[in-house]
């Protein structure tokens, strides 16, 4: 709970410099954009925040988000229909959770090394199948895909054919998104189990718990969820470059996990908390740029804000249980 | 000598193991063991640490596969692979660790596994049908309901192993199985659980029991079944169920001098260390004042909770002293940390093994040399003949039951670790030793063993501080006891006026008669 209000609070401090900088930040048409970064940052912020429930965590993040971006391209360009790539794409994602999950479950590996090594091959997947990739080029290509790709785009991203943001569907989709993860880590039977393992593998297991299948379907909504975000990417860029797509997302939206109270010991978090923490990120770059400095000093904005964040946030919990 | 193995007779039989094998890396850990419990029948199984009990135990309720063995319930020939088939067929395991997740409420763990739902597949929990079950539970053990709701981690280790018992309690039970069960619960909370299995009982549950503590053993059990070594070392039936008899199957020996008194004179000397007007962060508000005499053992009794070990851990550096001071030899003492208290040969055995005494992933021997490294250090590093020289003495001196001393202490069973964790402070050459629930989890013999080594230290001339709820510990060791009471000092007793009612009586909170 009060790990809650400190990123509203936060969150509230951000948003308040941001509209007082420059009347054109606190525009409502710059609030919508904010809004949908956020919510593409949320969606992989949901992925590392599940795996870090149940004590894991995953760094192939950010590649999985790169090569399911080029694969969805590629497989357009190929002549798949964006609806069926849509789903081949994810099916992608599925693949990779089920091999992190089965490796780390049941070869017993540990989840940073089989996640780390994911992260260099699906990289290296994604410059295989394809250099640059665009919707442009899959329009070129295949002109009777427009109708289906502009459909999509407005869907996912909120832009209508003219490539103008209408309304921010990517925060919409992550409210949505994290109302259903909320669901079965606060209502369900599922979500007892993760925090569960997370906290404690053993007394789990022990109460009869398949530990395993539990872990091994988080690293499979993770990685799914990755592969979305690869999606709206490419969706929402004008080309895609292999070697850089999503390149270091996966250290975002683990910031963004802990920032909501998600603990790195595993079994804590709440759906709400990976909402609000995925949303500081973007506030924060936005703010910057609009402080007017320079773009490269943003890095080290960031991390020095989360550095304090984390400092004030250890010294509330501290407190808190003094008082206890 | 009473009669090896009486068969049970008259009642159906529930659970039937015959040769249980398990063979451990170095460990033959069961060599042959067969046991039988009837329906309704309360089973003790006895043995020396690392006698093969807990694995026995972990064997029948899945948890590990055996080497070789049958087990038959009702009848029918079982084999669990996961913990989770043994208690669908109605075999419940409450481990001698605990096994919480503290992160959930106490009503997530009781229904942990077995959650009640609605919405089929989606698993929806039915809160309000949970809530209702879970506070029947509770107040099955003696819990009130209001705890329903509290995260695990708030409660005092007695509660949460009540909350273990009252989660078998809810599964449909055949066989519950309890390893070492009160060895955090209170007088009170042990009473209290002598019904819940006397309940248990007649409603036809069977129950294997383990316990270290025979007088216990001797309350609870229909029959007594003795494990040494792997093996079975005998069986006694109701009637023949003493102390005695226990201790010389277990060991193979008589004891004597249970509780020495060889080495002390009976009477301190000078106090060594002494806490005057003592307040600490996170402590009662009432200052704590008292002494700790070279060459005697102090006995600091008082309810689970009483604030004990939490005055032990201020003196040993780990909270923050706020008012008063410590004198060492007469002197005061400043102790901002564990290393300081060390420094001045203040030395603590804690109370949570597994949380504060070992580094569990690591060899034995590790955790042997860890606090002494200073002294077996040379400008080569580490001085491998005289690290090997210390292993091999208090391994042997504590009869430590590992292969070698590069076994991970993690794999030892629950006795000897406590073991490491003598051999590990003992090898320093304390002037001041805290003991914090010296014996929890050790075995009849060890303990022996344990008494006479501190015994012998006391003997030395080092200041023997001994936190303990072992009523029959406390009487036969200490020399001089200081009961607590709610965080403060509720008396002094000693001589004459040391007696079970006295510490009792202030220890629950009456007056000194
Ligand atoms: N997982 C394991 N790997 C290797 N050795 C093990 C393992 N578990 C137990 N052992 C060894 O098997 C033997 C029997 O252990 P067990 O835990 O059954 O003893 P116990 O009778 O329960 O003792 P205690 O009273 O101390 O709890 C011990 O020597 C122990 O070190
Ligand atoms: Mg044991």
């Amino acid at each position: 709970m009060t790990r809650i209000l400190g990123v509203l609070g936060l969150l509230i401090v951000l948003y308040a410099l941001l509209i007082e900088s420059n009347p054109a930040a606190g525009s409502s048409r710059n609030l919508m954009y904010v809004a949908n970064i956020q919510g593409r940052y949320g969606v992989v912020t949901l992925a590392a925040a599940l795996v870090i429930i149940v004590g894991g965590i995953d760094l192939s993040i950010g590649s999985v988000v790169g090569c399911s971006a080029v694969m969805f391209g590629v497989l357009m360009e190929e002549g798949v229909h964006p609806f069926a790539a849509v789903g081949w794409t994810l099916l992608f994602g599925v693949q990779v959770g089920l091999v992190n999950g089965l490796l780390i479950t049941k070869l017993r590996l540990q989840p940073f090394l089989v996640t780390l090594c994911g992260m260099f091959i699906y990289r290296g997947e994604a410059r295989l199948i394809g250099g640059v990739v665009s919707p442009a080029q899959v329009i070129d290509e295949h002109p009777h895909f427009e109708h289906s790709l502009n459909t999509l785009t407005y869907l996912l991203i909120g832009k209508n054919e003219k490539g103008a943001l209408v309304f921010p569907a990517m925060f919409i989709l992550l409210l949505v998104l994290a109302v259903v993860i909320g669901f079965f880590l606060h209502r369900t039977a599922y979500g007892r189990y993760w925090y569960a393992i997370g906290h404690n593998e053993l007394a789990a297991k022990y109460a009869g718990v398949n530990v395993d299948r539990q872990r091994t379907i988080v690293y499979v909504i993770c990685s799914m969820l990755a592969s979305l975000g690869g999606i709206l990417l490419f969706l929402d860029s004008s080309t895609i470059q292999a070697d850089s797509a999503g390149a270091g997302l996966e250290l975002y939206a683990i910031l963004g996990a802990v920032l909501g109270g998600c603990s790195l010991r595993g079994g804590e978090g709440t759906a709400i908390g990976m909402v609000l923490g995925a949303m500081v990120l973007p506030v924060l770059e936005t703010l910057v740029s609009f402080r007017g400095l320079k773009n490269n000093v943003i890095p080290a904005v960031i991390g020095l804000t989360l550095l304090v964040g984390t400092i004030v946030d250890e010294l509330i919990r501290r407190r808190s249980r003094v008082h206890r | 000598m009473p009669p090896l193995r009486p068969q049970v007779t008259g009642a159906s039989i529930r659970l039937q193991v015959t040769g249980a094998r398990k063979q451990f890396p170095g460990v033959l850990a069961l060599d042959g063991v067969s046991i039988t419990l009837a329906v309704g029948e309360v089973l003790a199984v006895v043995g020396e640490n690392g006698a093969g009990k807990s694995t026995l135990m972990k064997i029948v309720a899945g948890v590990y596969d055996s080497d070789a063995g049958e087990i038959q319930l009702d009848g029918q020939p079982v084999r669990f692979k996961t913990p989770g088939e043994a208690i669908r067929a109605g075999v419940s395991l409450i481990h001698q660790e605990l096994n919480l997740a503290e992160n959930l409420t106490v009503t997530d763990n009781l229904f942990l596994g077995r959650e009640l739902t609605t919405g089929g597949g989606l698993r929806i929990l039915n809160r309000r049908e949970m809530s209702a079950r879970a506070s029947e539970l509770l107040s099955r053990v003696g819990l009130p309901a209001s705890r329903a709701f509290a995260r695990v981690e708030t409660l005092p280790p007695g509660e949460k192993q009540l909350v273990e018992v009252a989660r078998a309690l809810g599964m449909d039970v055949r066989v519950l199985i309890m390893d070492e069960p009160t060895s955090s619960l209170t007088q009170k909370e042990t009473e209290r659980l002598y019904e819940v299995i006397d309940a248990l009982k007649s409603t036809g549950v069977s129950i294997l029991y383990i316990s270290h503590r025979l007088a216990e053993v001797k309350r609870v059990a229909d029959r007594v079944c003795v494990l040494r070594d792997g093996r079975n070392a005998g069986e006694l039936a109701k009637a023949d169920i003493t102390h005695d008899n226990m201790v010389r199957f277990m060991v193979g020996r008589d004891l004597k001098q249970f509780y020495p008194k060889v080495h002390r004179k009976g009477v301190g000397g000078a106090p060594v260390l002494s806490a005057r007007e003592l307040l600490f962060r996170g402590g009662p508000t009432t200052p704590a004042s008292f002494e700790v005499r070279s060459g005697e053992i102090l006995g600091m009794a008082g309810l689970v909770g009483a604030g004990r070990t939490e005055l032990s851990e201020a003196i040993f550096g780990v909270r923050h002293i706020t008012g008063g001071e410590i004198l060492l030899d007469g002197k005061p003492l400043r102790v901002r940390s564990p290393r300081d208290a060390i420094a001045a040969g203040i030395l603590l055995v804690p109370e949570d093994r597994r949380l504060h005494g070992l580094v569990l992933p690591e060899s034995v021997g590790f955790n042997l040399s860890l606090p002494s490294l200073d002294r077996l250090a040379s400008w080569f590093g580490v001085r491998v003949g005289a690290e090997r020289e210390l292993h091999r003495d208090w391994i042997a001196r504590l009869r430590v039951k590992t292969p070698s001393s590069a076994q991970p202490a993690a794999l030892l069973s629950g006795g000897n670790q406590q073991k490491v964790v003598y051999g590990k402070w003992l090898a320093r050459n304390p002037k001041v030793l805290i003991l914090d629930e010296p014996t929890r989890g050790v075995d009849v013999g060890a303990k022996a063993e344990i008494y006479a080594l501190i015994d012998e230290l006391a003997g030395r001339g080092v200041a023997v501080w001994m936190i303990t709820s072992d009523m029959e510990e406390l009487l036969g060791m200490a020399d001089r006891v200081v009961v607590m009471h709610e965080g403060h000092i509720a008396g002094e007793l000693s001589g004459e006026t040391l007696t079970e009612e006295a510490v009792m009586q202030l220890a629950t909170g009456g007056k000194r008669t």
